[in-house]
């Protein structure tokens, strides 16, 4: 049976998209057949994020209005095999979505997929209502910056009430937190929030910590999946998110402040 | 003594502003939650009729909905000023 997992965060920018190309790949590098959806109708990103922005013919709104099948539209990752991509339209604004149309596209997937991961435009308005409506699991990104923590409460509040599980009174949205941009220099100086604080002010369960890296701009200039990157900071602890989200158990890494040893200190060792 | 007393001072760090700010704020949000839409406008609306007969802050009135079993009670508080 298919898990549709949603990647939601109510802010913008704090690393939704990067995160859902990154889990995605991870999932399918495992062997589970996975389709990532985007869902942000008329700015999509995912495309361009995994590197398949020339290849898109048709999109998630041709398909619910019976313009294209959905393996027209479907793209078949270049790098992994088990892994499509749904772009979103780029032309359409965000009232093209129904629910009747979401819901008979997840339904299809649902057949053929393992994971169906759908990534939430920013904000609580309908695309992103509609990204976590049918879900089974949310993963809520969310910085270590008041803002962004504030907002994945808001959405926490909506996943608890503005979803088909709570509208059906079934099991909840099992509910994950993602700490991106992490910078534990920052947090050790006193100046950023430290992964305790997000957790005991969320109070939800943590899926993974992913540090500030800046594998994650390579990756996304390159139009790779940070995943791929498996010697970055962020390739492997996107890779240990997903190792957890499969069910291990996987220690925190990078959650502390890394020694500098004499070397790295006189010749200014680069981060990867 | 005065330069002692300067340095030894510890300027309170910004995170720790950040997580007092926001264990305020969640709790404020989380209070709201699963309220009924029309609150936030009843609470207003309740503020201005109680404003044409006395002056009360913005913070003087208090609202809360509980649900028992079949019912559900609509709590009003107002602290009035001394007249």
């Amino acid at each position: 049976m298919a898990k549709i997992i949603v990647v939601t965060s109510g802010k913008g920018g704090v690393g939704k998209t990067t995160s859902a190309a990154a889990i995605s790949t991870g999932l399918a590098l495992r062997g589970k057949k996975t389709v990532v959806i985007d869902f942000d109708v008329g700015l999509r990103n995912l495309d361009l994020i995994m590197g398949c922005e020339r290849r898109v013919v048709y999109d998630l709104v041709n398909v619910i209005q019976g313009e294209a099948g959905l393996n027209q539209a479907l793209i078949r990752d270049k790098r992994v095999e088990n892994l499509f991509i749904l772009p979103a339209s780029q032309t359409r604004d965000k009232d093209a979505l129904t629910q009747e149309g979401v819901a008979e596209v997840l339904d299809k997937l649902k057949e053929d997929f393992d994971y169906i991961m759908c990534d939430s435009p920013a904000g609580i308005e309908r695309g992103a209502q509609l990204a976590m409506y049918f879900a089974d699991e949310a993963i809520v990104v969310t910085n270590p910056e008041v803002s962004s923590v504030r907002d994945s409460d808001r959405i926490l509040g909506l996943l608890a009430s503005k979803t088909r599980r709570a509208e059906e009174s079934s099991d909840p949205i099992k509910e994950h937190l993602l700490v991106t941009r992490y910078n534990p220099e920052r947090v050790t100086s006193g100046d950023m929030l430290t992964l305790d604080d997000i957790r005991e002010i969320l109070a939800i369960n943590l899926l993974g910590l992913i540090p500030e890296s800046e594998a994650v701009l390579r990756a996304s200039n390159q139009g790779v999946p940070v995943t791929h990157d498996i010697s970055s900071d962020a390739g492997q602890a996107y890779s240990d998110t997903v190792s957890r989200l499969l069910g291990e158990d996987m220690p925190l890494r990078f959650h502390e402040m890394q020694r500098k040893g004499l070397l790295s200190r006189m010749f200014g060792g680069g981060r990867r | 003594m005065k330069l002692l007393e300067f340095l030894k001072r510890e300027r309170k760090k910004s995170a720790s502003v950040a997580k007092e700010r926001l264990q305020i704020i969640v709790a404020h949000q989380r209070s709201q939650r699963g309220q009924p839409d029309y609150m936030p406008m009843l609470e207003r609306e309740l503020l201005e009729v109680i404003r044409r007969y006395v002056h009360v802050d913005d913070d003087a009135i208090q609202i809360s909905l509980d649900s028992e079993d079949n019912c559900s009670v609509l709590e009003l508080n107002v602290t009035l000023p001394k007249s």
